[in-house]
């Protein structure tokens, strides 16, 4: 399964962006071999629906899960409607690499 | 002779210096609120409203079993307003800005639009004649510039001969879209401050906007007394015409207070108004 977790850096040692829409990237990760990838959100600095374009970015990229602080209502209904999963609530002072893990353990 | 009320920061008095003038000016005079987001003037001219009509704007209605998921129409949209997700097509409606994009590019055709209602334009007639016409907003929408000019446009359906009639616009607040879209095809635009730093930060914002439409102004400084001298310093030395000053008086705001336009609660302000107006039109 591919998640995507909002993310300040472009790296797994990045800190989590509690943002979704407007986070500088979003790091996808493959659960099974925890190889990742950074995609740079081009939904970041425009004027607006930047939750549904960050939407569209990550489910182009064939995410299931996203990691994230909070999710917009324009945003959760693209995501919805993409059938991503939303684990909301993650704190921005942990890495991306501790929020995939701890998402795992559950 | 359309003459706009604009003014950088809220409050400093647009619509009783727009409501005044208009009831000062001894001619056809025709009122728009433009400020559609919380029309007001409409509390002190008390217009009849003969008429109320909608305002939609068209917004796309996408056929799923003709879209592809090409994603052409999410691409050109400035907005962000449809998102193409892998397997379905999404509308942000409030996000549309009704452009019609979409439906052009769109190689399957799968794309309609529908009108959606954001408000009204309301017309009717005042004492001493007034033709009046404001509009608006429904609450929760975003965008208010269609509204501004559906109540435009309708005041040039009244009347094609422009120079006969004085137009009075009351703009809203601000600098941004809504402003740019009340103001334009101004003859001429009265900026209303006050005497604070805040009345002046927000002026030099407006002078910036005006210059750049090439529409003349001038200032009309309100609770002129109080304060300090820096709006006044500022005019000076950018050569800004201070067009008017009326003083901090609680006459005046108790008038306001019950939707009493102050001409009527002191007819001595008509002079001004009428000065006022006659300073304007030896400018042009």
């Amino acid at each position: 399964m591919k998640i995507a977790i909002s993310s300040a850096g472009g790296s797994m040692d990045a800190l989590v962006s509690e943002q979704f829409g407007r986070c500088a990237y979003f790091i996808v990760v493959d659960s099974e071999t925890m190889k990742f990838e950074p995609i740079s959100n081009s939904a970041a600095g425009i004027m607006g629906g930047a939750g549904p374009e960050a939407a569209r970015q990550i489910a182009k990229a064939g995410v299931t899960v996203v990691l994230t602080g909070s999710v917009g209502p324009n945003a959760k209904s693209a995501l919805d409607s993409a059938g991503i999963k939303i684990v909301s609530g993650v704190s921005g002072s942990i890495t991306v690499k501790q929020a995939v893990e701890e998402y795992l353990k559950k | 002779m359309i003459i706009s009320v604009a003014s950088g920061k809220g409050g400093t008095g647009k619509t009783t210096v727009a409501v005044n003038l208009a009831l000062s000016i001894i001619q056809n005079v025709r009122f728009l609120d433009c400020d559609v987001e919380e029309p007001n003037a409409h509390l002190f001219l008390k217009p009849k409203i003969q008429k109320t009509e909608p305002v939609n704007i068209p917004v796309p209605v996408v056929d799923e079993t003709k879209c592809n998921y090409c994603g052409k129409c999410s691409e050109i949209c400035e907005y962000h307003a449809i998102a193409v997700l892998p397997k379905s097509v999404m509308v942000f409606e409030q996000l549309c800005h009704g452009c019609g994009g979409c439906v052009i590019l769109c190689p399957e055709k799968a794309i309609k639009e529908k009108n959606r209602k954001i408000g009204i334009i309301r017309e009717g007639i005042c004492k001493n004649e007034i033709k009046f016409i404001d509009g608006l907003l429904n609450i929760s929408e975003p965008m208010s510039p269609p509204i501004i000019k559906a109540v435009k446009k309708r005041a040039e359906e009244q009347n094609s001969k422009r120079a006969e009639v004085v137009t009075i616009i009351d703009a809203p607040p601000g600098t941004s879209c809504p402003v740019i879209e009340s103001i334009k095809g101004s003859d001429y635009c009265i900026l209303v401050t006050e005497p604070t730093p805040f009345g002046l930060n927000d002026l030099i914002l407006a002078v910036e906007v005006l210059r750049k439409l090439k529409i003349p102004f001038g200032v009309a400084i309100n609770r002129s007394d109080i304060g300090d001298e820096e709006v006044d310093k500022y005019c000076h030395k950018e050569n800004i015409p201070i067009l008017m000053k009326i003083p901090f008086d609680r006459k005046i705001a108790e008038a306001y207070s019950k939707g009493i336009p102050l001409v009527e609660n002191l007819p001595e302000y008509k002079r001004h108004f009428q000065e006022l107006f006659t300073k304007i039109k030896n400018s042009l």
